[in-house]
């Protein structure tokens, strides 16, 4: 196990706000190589041997306990693939942290690829926050492109929230969640991008079961001459309800699309789409002025709300 | 002291020029509550967002305590101590009313501070606070907020456009309540209120009537109100409220 150094104590700070080893279980990775593992009699954790990756497993029942598995990369010119395969058992409750930082001052491309898949058994309720982030003022391009797999059975909920605000040169994310009967997903997605990053974020979620719904809110700003292509599905197979909501604000030469489609193979299917793409309203900055902000002042505090 | 010199303003569309403050001319003392009144299209907003930096005007000059404003901002304003209440409150999608307040007084508040202007303004602050300023509140509760903003702000010139408007007969009584308090609260603070509601005219140190862009007529309470009562430039509240 290697000892950490003060930019991947940042890294990890900012991806998943340790500012110590966390409680219960955790795998940190630095670089490639373990950095800190900890398994509780509830959850374990083992590494792949076919592959790099790990494979974390919660028992049936577990309640309140979490499971921390950030990644920082720090060393330039690292790309890896990892899968991350979660085993939930039937009846937890249980919080899980992931998230990816990288500092990139090289001149070399930096990419993690993170294939997280989801087993949740039922009636189990998860809560997951994966954040990513990038720093560091190399040539070398920061990267990440997420995989997130869910898979629900009866009566599960799931609530994700994905935050990548700062420093990600390029992106594409992809969601995909199977529900099965009362299953829930909740997901809160959150992205800003900035000078030439571009950025893909697709979901496609299908509503297998009777009562199964999803929520998918994204919201998102792209600055300066950054691109996004927002991609969001929900295909209705049962009786069930699907809303998708694609807010974005967007700025200087930013860029984007917003593709929302929905899929009705049943009668049954309730399924909504809401988006909107737009400037900062004059009025709200004319606002925030007359209480005495700056308008740049102002335009921070609107989209840091936004974001929040 | 306010004091407009001369003021005009006007909008260039396409083909013509529209004049909407005509060579206007008017002091505010440092401790009045002034009410601006007048037929609607008159130009009482425009005014109030002249005062506010919100518009500049097309000739003329601003001064508050003997500074020429004339050419500062909006945020320049704010922090000589213009505070302003919009006539259509705007909604923010998540910014909390917590978050609001803070901005607006200009530092952290506590929870106790920031529900205490809500109390002010007739909102039962548990049930507000952590609310997001967005479409998810009514017009009414929005206004209430606005207000609230302006109270967080030790502001020594508060400008309030309508502040009626909106509002329910229950808010409405509030409403002169917390005029009534502002006022005493500070003797040097000055208070404009564009309003044609009588109730609210009832309580002016000064009444200013405006219409077609210049100043119509202007004088103390006593003197204005019998000239317009009954008239568009004061109604009674079960009339225009909504």
């Amino acid at each position: 196990m290697k000892k950490m150094d003060e930019i991947q104590k940042r890294l990890f700070r900012e991806i998943a706000d340790l500012h110590e080893l966390p409680v219960g279980a955790y795998n940190l990775r630095a670089n490639s190589a373990l950095a800190g593992r900890q398994t509780t009699p509830n959850i374990d954790i083992q590494s792949k041997t076919d592959k790099s990756g790990i494979d974390i497993t919660i028992k049936p029942g577990t309640k309140r306990e979490s499971v921390h598995i950030p990644v920082v990369l720090s060393e330039s010119g690292i790309t890896e693939t990892v899968y991350n395969d979660f085993y939930v058992g039937d009846d937890c409750d249980v919080l899980i942290v992931a998230g990816c930082g990288i500092d990139n001052c090289g001149t070399q491309d930096s990419e993690h690829d993170g294939i997280h898949r989801f087993f949740i058994g039922k009636n189990s309720k998860i809560k997951y926050v994966e954040k990513h982030y990038g720093s560091g003022d190399g040539d070398g391009k920061r990267i990440l492109n997420p995989v997130t797999e869910v898979y629900m059975e009866e009566g599960s909920t799931m609530e994700m929230e994905m935050v990548q605000i700062k420093g990600v040169d390029s992106t594409e994310r992809t969601t995909v969640a199977e529900l099965k009967e009362n299953a829930k997903l909740i997901v809160r997605e959150r992205l800003m991008t900035h000078g030439q990053q571009t950025a893909g974020s697709a979901y496609k979620i299908e509503l297998n079961g009777d009562g199964s719904s999803a929520d998918v809110v994204s919201r998102s700003v792209a600055r300066e001459r950054s691109y996004q292509k927002l991609d969001l599905c929900i295909i209705g197979n049962a009786e069930c309800s699907g809303h998708t909501e694609c807010d974005s604000i967007i700025m200087d030469e930013g860029r984007i699309l917003a593709v929302p489609s929905l899929e009705a193979n049943s009668t049954e299917a309730m399924l909504v789409h809401e988006a909107a793409i737009g400037k900062i309203a004059g009025d709200q900055l004319i606002k925030l002025m007359t209480l005495g902000l700056t308008e740049q002042e102002a335009e921070e505090q609107i989209i840091n709300g936004f974001l929040k | 002291m306010l004091e407009l010199k001369n003021v005009s303003f006007s909008v260039q569309n396409e083909s013509d020029k529209t004049e909407i403050i005509r060579d206007l001319s008017l002091k505010i003392a440092a401790d009045r509550f002034t009410v601006i009144t007048g037929p609607n299209g008159g130009g009482k907003s425009t005014l109030a967002r002249l005062i506010a930096g919100i518009e500049r005007p097309t000739a003329g000059r601003i001064y508050l305590n003997g500074e020429d404003i004339t050419e500062l901002g909006i945020t320049e304003r704010a922090k000589l101590g213009i505070g302003f209440a919009f006539q259509q409150p705007v909604r923010f999608k998540g910014l909390s009313v917590h978050d609001l307040l803070k901005l607006a007084a200009g530092k952290d508040l506590s929870v106790t501070e920031a529900c205490g202007y809500l109390s002010e303004v007739g909102l039962c602050a548990r049930d507000y606070i952590d609310r997001e300023v967005n479409a998810s509140l009514s017009g009414g509760e929005l206004k209430r907020i606005e207000i609230a903003t302006v109270l967080a702000r030790k502001v020594s010139l508060a400008v309030f456009d309508e502040p009626e408007a909106g509002i329910d007969l229950w808010s409405f009584q509030n409403l002169i309540r917390i005029f009534e308090k502002m006022r005493s609260a500070d003797k040097n603070r000055s208070i404009i209120v564009i309003s044609h509601q009588e109730r609210i005219l009832n309580i002016a140190d000064e009444i200013i009537v405006i219409a077609d862009g210049r100043i119509q007529n202007q004088g103390k309470k006593e003197t204005i109100m019998p000239q317009i009562t009954g008239t568009d430039s004061a109604v009674n509240p079960c009339h225009k409220v909504m």
